[in-house]
């Protein structure tokens, strides 16, 4: 069977196709995605983004079903994100989404955005039964799967880690191209002061603004055109730099995430890590979580850029999973909606 | 028509294949280097070992923080020591005022381990987990053992203590003495609640917000609702003996209805 997926809650405009066969791995036929990005300092809007979302929907739909070599009675049925996202961004693609199911005669399948995630991660990664950390623009969530649900075990209490990081990254203005947070790994890899950030653990729970308000207090003492005596310095009295400071800022937060999922591992006595969304491609959160699974005799499972951020074939893929279990979404509830549970749905495809 | 052979435009991927699982145990400092320890658990933060204190027949437990590789070396010292610390005032604090927690036997927060005094018992969650699987039924059992989870809980609170991470595995019951011999399968569910891991605790005898403790049952009640599908329908039965075991319990039932639904707009954003 071959699935369409249309991905488009946030920035990133995402068609994906791919076909699953019986006891044989899924095979990507497709995978095209295109970003909006907003100059350094700001962040992007909805009704831009929807526009942009717009003007690249059908071409990549185009693109994608060339480069899949199939024609359109191959598809079997197209999947969009139902949501969590933002509004307009989410509407402009369900849109495209029907468009073509009534064009073409096709069943549609609404998806749920995070569980696109997850079960794009256990796919690539063949990692069975993990307990997975999703990481993105706009969620942090420790999730177990049971008895039918991916049950959400530990959150942010206020903003998820990837707004964090692009927002501490807009302060620095650190370019947005190709993701605030890669740049902010880039500039971290260069480094070598820690300046102590407050730490937010509660539990499975973690908190990231209070750690927003300080890096952006100390972010002021960079300033060069600060008298000398003004400007931050180290114990040592070394002056502190944007490197370090994003060395900072990831050594803490990174610490936070891997602590309340090796909680949560203790707890469900898993021994396997899956990281998914696209703060899970940041090399130095994985390395510091595989240090941790090894220390549990066990291991981390990742993805790379291309399946970790955003795009449509984690769409396709969780629709089709769906799909194959006899669900279909009908044309009048073919809705989106901004907040939408990953506990929500009923996951029929797993034991 | 589909095409016969299908080529997948992006190449596969491979997991990473897993490390060795042979991973050196932590050293524990001195003086417990040269002692003959069974590791319990490895829960987040720590290594528990079981031990004797002073007498061969007193079992106790080691609580060892290691540092974490993981983590910047300042950061994990820093850590360590104010979990550590925290650790110990809070149980000395509950023992006093009559929570039953297990006792402070030792403690040297540079070579990061606690001693405390052992718990004969499981945690609540390994007691569920054995009550789901013998089919969820022991109607009565259960509902005595929901209520005094709830009166424990309770208790916590009205003197002023915070736990921080209260879930099901670090809620024990202890197997009641006398039975501890001839234990079977459906005791289980009897025993004193003890609470246990106060490394997030905190403390405060004024004010101590309602908020910080309907934090604390909310991420109890999401423990129940994530690990005991079968349990979830229980903690109404922990919310109602809480809500008669202080004097302040009302108050933090109403503010939890709050956080719940705080929490429940957190996680639909997108
Ligand atoms: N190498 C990296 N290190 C850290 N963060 C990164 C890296 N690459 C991308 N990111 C971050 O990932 C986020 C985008 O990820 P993704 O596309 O999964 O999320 P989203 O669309 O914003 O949110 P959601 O998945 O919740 O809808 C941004 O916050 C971006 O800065
Ligand atoms: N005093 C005790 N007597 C008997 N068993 C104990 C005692 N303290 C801890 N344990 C056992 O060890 C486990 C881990 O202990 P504890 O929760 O204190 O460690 P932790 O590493 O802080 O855990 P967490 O992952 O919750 O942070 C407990 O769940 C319990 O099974
Ligand atoms: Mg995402
Ligand atoms: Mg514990």
């Amino acid at each position: 069977m071959i699935a369409l997926g249309l991905e488009g809650s946030a920035n990133k405009i995402g068609i994906g196709i791919i076909s699953h066969a019986p006891s044989k791995p899924p095979v990507i036929l497709a995978n095209l995605r295109h970003t909006y990005n907003s100059p350094p300092g700001e962040g992007f809007l909805p009704k831009d983004t929807a526009l942009h979302h717009r003007a690249w929907v059908v071409r990549l739909i185009k693109q994608a079903i060339r480069q899949a070599r199939i024609t359109i009675p191959d598809i079997d049925c197209i999947c969009y994100t139902k949501g969590p996202g933002m509004g307009a961004p989410l509407q402009s693609v369900a849109l495209a989404a029907r468009t073509c199911a009534l064009l073409w005669d096709k069943p549609l399948v609404g998806v749920n955005h995070c569980v696109g995630h997850i079960e794009m991660g256990r796919s690539i990664t063949g990692a069975e039964n993990p307990v997975v950390l999703y990481v993105s623009g706009g969620n942090t969530q420790v999730i177990a799967y049971s008895a039918n649900r991916y049950r959400i075990f530990g959150e942010t209490l206020d903003i998820a880690i990837g707004n964090c990081i692009d927002r501490f990254a807009r302060t620095l203005m650190i370019p947005n191209d190709p993701f605030p947070g890669y740049n902010v790994e880039q500039l971290a890899k260069k480094g070598r002061h820690f300046v102590e950030l407050p730490y937010a653990v509660k539990g499975m729970d973690a908190s990231f603004s209070g750690i927003l308000a300080a890096a952006d207090v100390l972010a002021k003492g960079l300033d060069e055109s600060l008298p000398e005596e003004k400007r931050l310095r180290t114990e040592e009295g070394e002056l502190v730099t944007r490197e370090d400071l994003c060395f900072s800022l990831q050594e803490t937060i990174y610490a936070m995430l891997v602590e309340i999922t090796e909680r949560a591992m203790a707890h469900v006595g898993s021994k396997q890590v899956l990281v998914v969304g696209g703060v899970g491609s940041n090399e130095r959160l994985q390395q510091m979580m595989g240090m941790m699974a090894r220390d549990r005799g066990g291991s981390v499972f990742a993805t790379d850029e291309r399946f970790c951020i955003d795009n449509g074939i984690m769409i396709a893929h969780a629709g089709l999973l769906e799909f194959q279990t006899g669900v279909a979404t009908k044309l009048e509830d073919s809705t989106c909606t901004q907040r939408f549970r990953t506990d929500e749905v009923y996951v029929g495809w797993r034991e | 028509m589909a095409p016969e052979t299908i080529e997948p435009t992006a190449p596969p991927l491979r997991a990473p294949s897993p490390p060795p699982t042979d991973r050196p145990l932590h050293t524990l400092p001195a003086p417990f280097t040269s002692s003959n320890l069974e590791v319990l658990t490895q829960g987040a933060e720590a290594l528990v070992y079981k031990s004797v204190f002073l007498t061969p027949h007193t079992p106790c437990v080691v609580k060892y923080r290691p540092p974490k590789p993981y983590r910047h070396p300042v950061l994990d010292r820093r850590l360590t020591k104010a979990r550590l610390l925290a650790e110990a005032r809070v149980l000395v604090r509950c023992k006093r005022d009559g929570v039953d927690v297990p006792g402070v036997l030792g403690a040297d927060w540079e070579g990061g381990w606690l001693v405390l005094e052992w718990v004969e018992g499981k945690t609540v969650r390994g007691v569920l987990d054995g009550w789901a699987e013998r089919g969820a039924g022991e109607k009565e059992g259960i509902l005595g053992l929901m209520e005094r989870v709830g009166l424990a809980v309770g208790r916590l609170h009205e003197i002023g203590v915070c736990h921080g991470d209260l879930t099901t595995s670090n809620l024990m019951v202890r197997v009641p003495e006398k039975k501890a011999e001839v234990q079977e399968q459906n005791d289980e569910l009897e025993g004193d609640i003890v609470l246990i891991d106060f490394g997030l605790a905190s403390h405060s005898t004024q004010n101590l917000q309602d908020e910080d403790r309907a934090v604390d049952l909310y991420v109890l009640e999401r423990a129940f609702a994530a690990t005991h599908p079968k349990a979830e329908p229980l903690f109404k039965d922990v919310l109602s003996a809480y809500g008669e075991s202080f004097k302040g319990a009302r108050a933090v039932l109403k503010k939890l209805e709050d956080v719940r639904l705080r929490g429940r707009k957190r996680s639909m954003l997108g």
